[in-house]
């Protein structure tokens, strides 16, 4: 069962994406966990530049979706290829995915006992083998990329939320992922600080970054997303372009769903 | 009736301003609470008695009524000296080289000095925390010192004649046992509470297995099966060294002691911190290494401190297997006529006890140390 408006999404922005390249592959995935059934039969399919949001109420398996892409969870039946490598038990593989897949998570989850500079830099340095300096470097560019540059020596406990998730989303891009998964990066934010991560968040976008994002933001998915997808009991009910998806949706459950959010 | 609370907008913005003056002084302060309310003045008065009543006679036996100069147990004796006596110094002047070395010989005590020499050398750096080249220092501590401080006390390379360690005693044992036990002890019991968490069934249950048994055992039911029973067990050709049978008891027992403590620490780091490890590309050891085993260990410093302390001290139960550490020389030193006066005994365990207790709290001191400026550095 193929995500059959995959075909419009990519007519209508066919300027942002790159030629046809799947980025991340998942078919017919299944999970339980212990007798729950979280995940049924999800079929997915993400192109290169494109940008996803995937919404839904709590319990949907949004969230454990997303996990699996780069093998957080793990699943009884389906598979999951990313960038051409599929990952199943094989640790080796795992790790390679884990490198070129950014993951952002709604408890930030900074390394406290590192600076702020100390936690861009370790994976660069241990997983890439770069050398300091460059990789100082390199962790300076993207903090200033996400305009927290001064903060580079403090430690994470001295930051607010919001400078807290950029420096994770500047961690990530440290490792020039190919695709970056944001985990409800907003959730746990004070509204004022919302904003400024959305910004990054839109700013990455615009630099043709691949993005799966589980968020409740709707003004973001507006602005950036190719594709807005609702999850509800572990499978996907409706997927289409965010205009159509707010304006005329489809399925109950998604009209439902709208009507709570968007009040 | 209700009154309708009148809407309300600031004129002025408040500027900050700094705190009122503290109140007078640190003794005003103690003394104020001391004495504040009777009962408070009661508590105040019962301790400062207790406190008297214990601190007086301590100080008189051991200073004031002590005797300093002395050949023999005369010179200790209430008669010879014409008022009662305190402690009785002159025998722990003349058991000091005993109570240090044990039976090593005399001419060869060089070797045991340069050894603690070269050890303080590398040790004390290591323990400062602005002094660099931390990763030199702790190779050359915890790599080189070892293999020389065995050359230099074992003998037989270099010229160096052989001593035997049935000859080691006193402090020089103590602290060969307590060192090995803290050195080796860490690193197994990381390695064993790695394991219990270990996603591999048959790690998980070995690492279960090790643990269980050596926590089910005492420490001297260990000590005694390794240097009487392990003989029979193992061919002729196999004799390990008495010394080094307890060594090894003594790490194998203290690392699952230490494995129990360091899980506690893995337990309280949030599940997070490992996905976002994962999540980087890290795989498991850099994992370990780089982000869950420094902030576990940090968690748990009071445990594994409290682990080496408690080594040191059980150290003293080696006397079951004629291995005559600190306690076990001073023992026999008491069992010499020479010296039997009523206040050996009590001379003797106080200089014994003044020792334990310097090192236990310079461990526990230095520990609190490293605990506090580890945690201003997060600015938790």
């Amino acid at each position: 069962m193929r995500d059959s408006n995959r075909k419009s999404a990519s007519s209508e922005s066919a300027s942002n994406l790159v030629p046809e390249q799947s980025a991340i592959e998942i078919v017919g995935l299944h999970k339980w966990f212990g007798r729950f059934h979280v995940l049924r039969g999800v079929d997915l399919e993400v192109m290169r530049g494109e940008r996803i949001v995937i919404c839904g109420p709590s319990g949907s398996g949004k969230s454990t979706l997303l996990r699996c892409i780069n093998r957080l969870e793990d699943w009884q039946r389906g598979r999951v290829i990313v960038d051409g490598i599929e990952l199943a038990a094989d640790l080796k593989k795992i790790d390679e995915v884990r490198r070129d897949v950014g993951m952002v998570f709604q408890q930030f989850n900074l390394f406290p006992h590192l600076k702020v500079l100390e936690n861009c830099t370790l994976a660069p340095i241990w997983v890439r083998k770069m050398p300091k300096q460059q990789a100082e470097e390199l962790a300076r560019r993207q903090l200033k990329r996400v305009r927290i540059p001064e903060q580079a020596d403090k430690y994470p406990g001295q930051l607010s939320g919001g400078q807290q998730q950029r420096v994770a989303i500047a961690r990530a891009l440290c490792m020039e992922p190919k695709i970056m998964l944001f985990d409800e990066p907003t959730s746990a934010l004070d509204p004022e600080m919302v904003k400024e991560v959305l910004d990054t968040m839109v700013a990455l976008a615009h630099d043709g970054m691949t993005m799966v994002v589980v968020s409740h933001e709707m003004g973001f998915a507006r602005q950036v997303a190719n594709r807005m997808i609702l999850m509800d009991a572990g499978q996907i009910i409706e997927s289409n372009e965010p205009e159509a998806f707010f304006n005329h949706p489809q399925h109950e459950r998604t009209k439902l769903f709208l009507a709570q959010i968007l009040r | 009736m209700s009154a309708v609370q009148p809407s309300y907008v600031t004129r002025a913005l408040t500027e900050a301003e700094p705190p009122p003056a503290a109140r007078a002084g640190g003794a005003v302060a103690i003394g104020s609470r001391l004495l504040n309310r009777p009962f408070n003045a009661a508590l105040t008065a019962v301790s400062a008695v207790l406190v008297v009543l214990v601190l007086w006679p301590a100080a008189r036996f051991l200073f004031v009524d002590a005797i300093w100069d002395g050949a023999s147990r005369v010179d200790c004796l209430p008669e010879t000296v014409g008022h009662a006596v305190g402690a009785c110094w002159p025998f722990i002047k003349a058991k000091f080289p005993q109570l240090m070395y044990g039976f090593y010989p005399e001419s060869e005590r060089w070797r045991v000095n340069v050894t603690y020499a070269v050890g303080v050398i590398l040790l004390v750096p290591l323990l400062i925390p602005r002094v660099p080249y931390k990763g030199m220092n702790a190779i050359l501590f915890l790599g080189v010192f070892p293999i020389l401080a065995f050359c230099l006390l074992v003998g037989n390379v270099f010229g160096l004649p052989h001593v035997e360690t049935r000859s080691w005693g006193g402090l020089l044992i103590t602290l060969v046992i307590s060192f090995t036990g803290i050195i080796l002890s860490l690193p197994l019991g990381i390695l064993l509470a790695l394991g219990r968490r270990s996603g591999l069934p048959f790690i998980r249950t070995l690492s279960i297995l090790f643990i269980e048994l050596w926590r089910g055992v005492p420490l001297i039911t260990v000590l005694f099966f390794a240097t009487y029973m392990l003989p029979f067990f193992l061919p002729e050709e196999w004799r390990i060294d008495p010394l080094l049978r307890v060594l090894i008891g003594v790490v194998l027992f203290a690392g699952a002691y230490m494995a129990e403590v360091v899980r506690g620490g893995l337990q309280a780091i949030p599940r997070g911190q490992f996905e976002a490890a994962m999540a980087l590309g890290l795989g498991y050891w850099r994992m370990m290494a780089l982000v869950v085993l420094p902030q576990a260990l940090r968690v748990v410093i009071p445990g594994i401190v409290n682990s080496f302390i408690a080594l040191f001290k059980d150290t003293s139960l080696v006397l079951i297997v004629a291995i005559f550490d600190l306690l076990g020389q001073l023992r026999a030193a008491f069992a010499d006529p020479t010296w039997a006066t009523p206040a050996t005994l009590f001379t003797g365990f106080a200089f014994a006890g003044a020792i334990y207790f310097l090192i236990s709290f310079g461990m526990s001191r230095y520990a609190l140390f490293m605990e506090r400026r580890l945690s201003s550095g997060q600015a938790r």
